[in-house]
């Protein structure tokens, strides 16, 4: 039986990566990068890195990345909170998760952005729990209600317990990794099971051009050392925080991704760290970073190839659009995004229900881009043989005006070889007008008010819910929050 | 020398960003004794508005705007120190406190403004990102600044905005400076629900919007 092959896109020749490679060793070694921490600067200067007292900068020799990159595993494990579902963050293995972090949802009664609160959040995490396609939680939404000091925290908090999906996150401040290291061990237990089996991811982000900042740096470092995935945001902006050109965004990209990890080895040889990033073509018009723009994309693309070729799992920003509304640029940029992240093979793809540059997020948005997610799949799982021979017998067999639909045959593939999208509209126009003529975020909304209905959410036991609010009320009066919003569990 | 191709000269090389040229003819007006004042006025000032033309046509994009917004500052650079070693008034169109509120390290957009705001004028004080709100007033009253301008470009810094005009109050000095708030989150609705006086949504309406602060109509 011949096998499917599994489509791939490649927008580098082996001659360019290269170059790149060759040019971002030599930027490390002779310019290096900023580093405003003072531990990860000691772990570089142990190491035998140069440093630049009065400037925090530090350079970082070849030698030192490449034993960095091979001590960096070339794929990690995610477990769900239950620990019995395990995902490959790894090799060719795709994993949708939303966009991360946004104040803002789009409200779908007055189809305009407003502040996002406390049950907005919970809505999140069990829409997504509840989407088939995105595999992978992420702290996606900031309840504004709550004092920013403690919304990193207070997010994953919401998440634990609404969500049994493992989950992207990360820290607001430098302080934040306690508690939610706390909160990580209080599912699993203790540190030594966490640490064996990952349930969340954090994300660090480089300060484009070439800097690590104390609280992205300190993330680096704590995540290393607790067993934490690091996910590496490098985000330039082209002509704006990084080079104009594609190529040498990519240089830049691949410079603060390798001193990344360097830290991460460093604090902890073996650290899981995943080569990502947030890097788009800037536009030059309207001073705005189009994350559906398809140079965007391109880039995107081209690193997770860059990483592949370094053995790490790569992450990218993907499947989300610039559109304010749920539109058909909303629809295209979000497809075509998915489509090209999954065909590049990148392992955490963050960005479903996102609008907005990465500003709003959208419960009908989630609904629809799980369908486009499902698409990426199929294409990906590819054209196989399926059976021996694969139709010639049926062909000569065929009886004159002979039709399909009642052999044995197509009842045993055709729900294998073909998937049937919920919301996307495959109605005759008579029959879509009799259901009252509805659009793809209608039918989303009357999908994710139907799941916060029928699905109930599946709580953690009740002590560990317990132990979880006790972490996150101490860390509220550490930090002198008083009350936090009452939660109908 | 033909001064009307000389200013002719001048526009060309800001029109183009050639900032070596831009300086090279700042410095041959003041070697060749010229009117400093007429220089600036009739050679680099409309230079700079055409760019704002340019730009608001959607023919210049930002690159080609803050290229000349630097080719402004550079000319200036020579320009006006020789206008104040020969006691003559330079023309402001008032003084500027800007920068990012504290907790926000972006400053890409208030950089553009700070720039268009130097080249079309005004005397530029740049305090920088992440600055913090009680900076902002000590250095708009050592400097007897007519504006602070603040960028935000997070939901969260943008509350900065807010406590900043706050502490104006409390300290009794709301409306002795204007305020000019902008950023990525940041609306007309926001700056008037705060109490600022102005808002800009890019560098070339933060210039107009700027002048109508300080009742210069241009």
């Amino acid at each position: 039986m011949i096998k499917a092959i599994r489509p791939q896109l490649k927008l580098l020749s082996d001659e360019l990566i290269q170059k790149i490679m060759n040019e971002a060793y030599e930027v490390l070694e002779k310019k290096g990068v900023w580093v405003e921490n003072e531990e990860a600067l000691s772990l570089l200067s142990d190491a035998g890195a140069k440093i630049e007292k009065s400037s925090q900068r530090v350079f970082i020799k070849p030698e030192l990345v490449e034993s960095s990159l091979e001590s960096a595993p070339s794929t990690i494990t995610l477990y769900n909170r239950t620990g019995e579902i395990s995902y490959l963050v790894g090799k060719d293995e795709v994993h949708f998760d939303p966009g991360s972090s946004t104040p803002r949802i789009l409200d779908f009664q007055t189809k305009k952005q407003r502040k996002a609160v406390t049950q907005d959040a919970i809505n999140f995490y069990r829409i997504v729990e509840n989407m088939e396609h995105i595999h992978f939680q992420c702290t996606g939404i900031i309840p504004t209600e709550v004092p920013d000091i403690i919304t990193d925290s207070y997010r994953l908090y919401l998440g634990l317990l609404f969500s049994t999906k493992p989950s992207v996150t990360g820290t607001f401040r430098v302080e934040g990794f306690k508690p939610m290291y706390e909160m990580l061990v209080a599912i699993r237990g203790n540190e030594k099971e966490l640490r064996e089996k990952p349930l969340a991811i954090f994300d660090a982000c480089p300060s484009p051009p070439l800097k690590w900042s104390n609280l992205t740096s300190q993330s680096l470092i704590d995540s290393a050392r607790a067993g934490i995935p690091s996910e590496i945001i490098s985000m330039g902006m082209t002509g704006a925080t990084s080079p104009a050109t594609i190529s040498g965004t990519l240089v830049q990209h691949v410079v603060e991704t390798l001193a990344g990890v360097v830290i991460t080895q460093l604090a902890q040889k073996g650290a899981p760290v995943i080569f990502g990033g947030s890097p788009s073509s800037f536009d030059m018009r309207k001073g705005t970073t189009p994350m559906g723009a398809i140079e965007t994309m391109m880039i995107d693309s081209a690193y997770a190839q860059i990483a592949k070729y370094l053995n790490l799992p790569s992450h990218a920003y993907m499947g989300l659009s610039d559109s304010k509304l749920i539109d058909a640029q909303a629809g295209f940029e979000t497809g075509i995004g998915a489509i090209i992240a999954a065909l590049s093979g990148i392992n955490v793809v963050s960005g479903v229900g996102m609008l907005n540059f990465e500003n709003c997020q959208s419960l009908e948005k989630l609904v629809i881009d799980n369908e486009i997610c499902g698409m990426a799949y199929r294409l990906l799982a590819g054209i196989a043989q399926r059976d021996e021979p694969i139709a010639k017998d049926l062909l000569i067999g065929l009886e004159e005006n002979a039709q399909f639909l009642s052999m044995p045959h197509t009842r045993k593939w055709y729900r294998i070889e073909h998937t049937f999208p919920k919301i996307v509209d495959r109605d005759t126009y008579d029959y879509w007008v009799s259901l009252g003529g509805k659009s793809a975020e209608d039918r989303a909304r009357e999908e994710v008010t139907r799941i916060l209905r029928e699905n109930p959410p599946q709580l953690p036991d009740k002590e560990i819910q317990s132990e979880l609010r006790q972490i996150m009320l101490a860390d509220a009066k550490a930090n002198g929050v008083s009350s936090l919003p009452e939660i109908k569990l | 020398m033909d001064k009307q191709q000389f200013f002719e000269q001048i526009k060309k090389s800001v029109i183009e960003g050639n900032k070596e040229e831009a300086v090279a003819l700042a410095k041959k007006a003041t070697e060749e004794k010229l009117d400093l004042n007429e220089v600036i006025e009739k050679g680099y000032v409309p230079a700079i508005q055409e760019v704002g033309d340019l730009w608001e046509k959607g023919e210049y994009f930002l690159p080609e705007l803050i290229t000349s917004a630097e080719c402004m500052k550079a000319a200036m650079g020579i320009l006006q120190p020789e206008l104040a070693k020969a006691n003559i008034p330079t023309k402001s169109c008032g003084k500027v406190v800007i920068g990012t509120v504290e907790g926000d390290i972006h400053d890409i957009g208030k950089n553009l403004v700070a720039s268009m705001l130097g080249a079309n004028g005004f005397e530029v004080v740049d305090l920088g990102a992440d600055v913090k709100l009680d900076q902002f007033i000590k250095k708009a009253q050592e400097e007897n600044a007519d504006l602070i301008c603040l960028s935000a470009l997070l939901t969260t810094t943008m509350l900065g905005q807010k406590k900043l005009i706050e502490m104006l109050k409390e300290k009794n000095l709301y409306g002795q400076f204007k305020v000019m708030v902008g950023g990525a989150p940041v609306n007309r609705q926001w700056a008037e629900n705060i109490g600022a006086d102005g808002y800009a949504d890019n560098a070339i309406t933060a210039v107009e919007e700027a002048k109508k602060l300080m009742g210069i109509t241009s």
